[in-house]
């Protein structure tokens, strides 16, 4: 992986954007010799060498750093990028399958005559959901992970800087479908929704509980299937708070359409504050 | 997890380190990991091997120091040990447990040369 700026080496690819900008990160992998080199001052290559006795090259650097600190000054960056326009951004989870791109779709159709939506996807391959978004008429950029398994907040800035989502619109960032590990990655979003459909059991949140620890919004999908399968909505809702206790639930069917409303006022309503701030931070 | 995100995470910081402060090789890292932060730490050695290789630091030992999972539970108003996110308060066993501390994921030394 890149040092400078953290890319993932020519795996990550975003729509139209070859990715890569050349930031010398060839460089920067060999300074470890390369660099210090130069300064011929060598008091000997470690213990073996030392000159005082008793005394060992060897010493003790204190780093103390977060191993993802990185991943968090660009998704602090990209909150603010959102903070000054007034984006309501969402960062959507689930495993592969939950009926993400189909809710999204919904969404956006439901919406669209209200509001400006704008959706980044990700996928380790095909820009095939980002297709099915743009035939809704919403802007949306497809980011390929390559053999990454999620997102991180590097990839978004790369995104938002093509997509330029407008101000005070509704930004959808449907993550890599993955249980796992979009749960430690902090995009700069202003809520993690995880999507749990009916048609995949109820201990998920047990199975997966750093995800649904993560989320702020848990939707459960596809409930016009529950006629026709053993799931215990009680239940599962129970083993979600279990992991999070103030987890927010909705039950909704994007092909039934039950449900929707109270997703869709609750987007509008976060929308609706992103915009409220940006216009009081003008009036300031 | 995506631990071979986070080996190459702790490469990118040692490389920044040696850049910022002039050394040349790495004997030892050691990280702090939370009990509670997802972190497989069997899966974390293997990716650290992988990662390390070719680099200034290939060989290091790498130390793991766990730290245990804390949560405050909203039922006994007070601080408690845990064991995972899901785990219940060991006194009262209410699941209002909100994990306060065991969750990170740090570098916290290097040894160089």
């Amino acid at each position: 992986m890149c040092t400078v700026c953290g890319c993932g080496e020519g795996e990550v690819n975003i729509e139209g954007h070859a990715h890569d900008h050349d930031h010398d990160y060839r460089l920067a992998h060999s300074h470890g010799f390369g660099l210090n080199r130069k300064r011929d001052l060598h008091f000997g290559h470690g213990p073996a060498h030392a000159h005082a006795p008793g005394l060992s090259q060897e010493r003790m650097v204190q780093i103390e750093q977060d191993i993802l600190g990185k991943n968090d000054e660009f998704a602090a960056a990209n909150r603010r990028w959102f903070s000054e326009r007034g984006i309501f951004a969402l960062n959507l989870v689930s495993s592969p399958g939950s009926g993400k791109t189909t809710l999204l779709v919904k969404t956006i159709e439901a919406l669209k005559n209200r509001m400006a939506v704008a959706v980044v996807e990700g996928d380790q391959q095909t820009s095939a959901d980002a297709d099915r978004i743009r035939a809704t008429g919403a802007p949306a950029i497809q980011v390929n992970t390559g053999k990454g398994c999620h997102l991180d907040a590097h990839m978004v800035g790369h995104a938002l800087e093509r997509l330029a989502p407008a101000e005070g619109s509704l930004l959808m960032i449907e993550n890599v479908g993955n249980l796992v590990c979009p749960a430690a990655f902090d995009l700069g979003e202003a809520h993690k929704v995880v999507i749990l459909s009916v048609t995949e059991g109820e201990d998920k949140p047990l199975k997966y509980p750093d995800m649904f620890h993560a989320a702020d919004l848990m939707l459960l999908s596809k409930v016009d299937l529950l006629p026709y399968l053993n799931f215990d909505v009680a239940r599962c809702i129970a083993y979600a708070r279990q992991i999070n206790p103030g987890l927010q639930v909705m039950q909704l069917s994007a092909t039934s359409g039950g449900g929707m409303t109270a997703w869709l006022d609750w987007l509008t309503e976060g929308v609706r504050t992103a915009g409220a701030s940006l216009a009081k931070a003008a009036e300031v | 997890m995506h631990e071979m995100s986070l080996a190459e995470s702790v490469l990118k910081i040692v490389d920044a380190a040696a850049a910022s402060q002039g050394f040349e090789r790495v004997t030892e890292i050691r990280l702090e990991i939370g009990a509670l932060s997802g972190v497989e730490i069997d899966a974390m050695r293997f990716c650290m091997d992988a990662v390390l290789r070719h680099s200034l630091a290939e060989g290091a030992g790498v130390v793991f120091e766990i730290v245990p999972g804390q949560g405050w539970c909203m039922q006994c108003g007070d601080n408690v040990e845990i064991g995972a996110l899901y785990d219940p308060c060991p006194r009262c066993g209410s699941y209002q447990v909100q994990p306060t501390g065991g969750t990170e994921m740090r570098v916290k030394n290097l040894l160089v040369e």
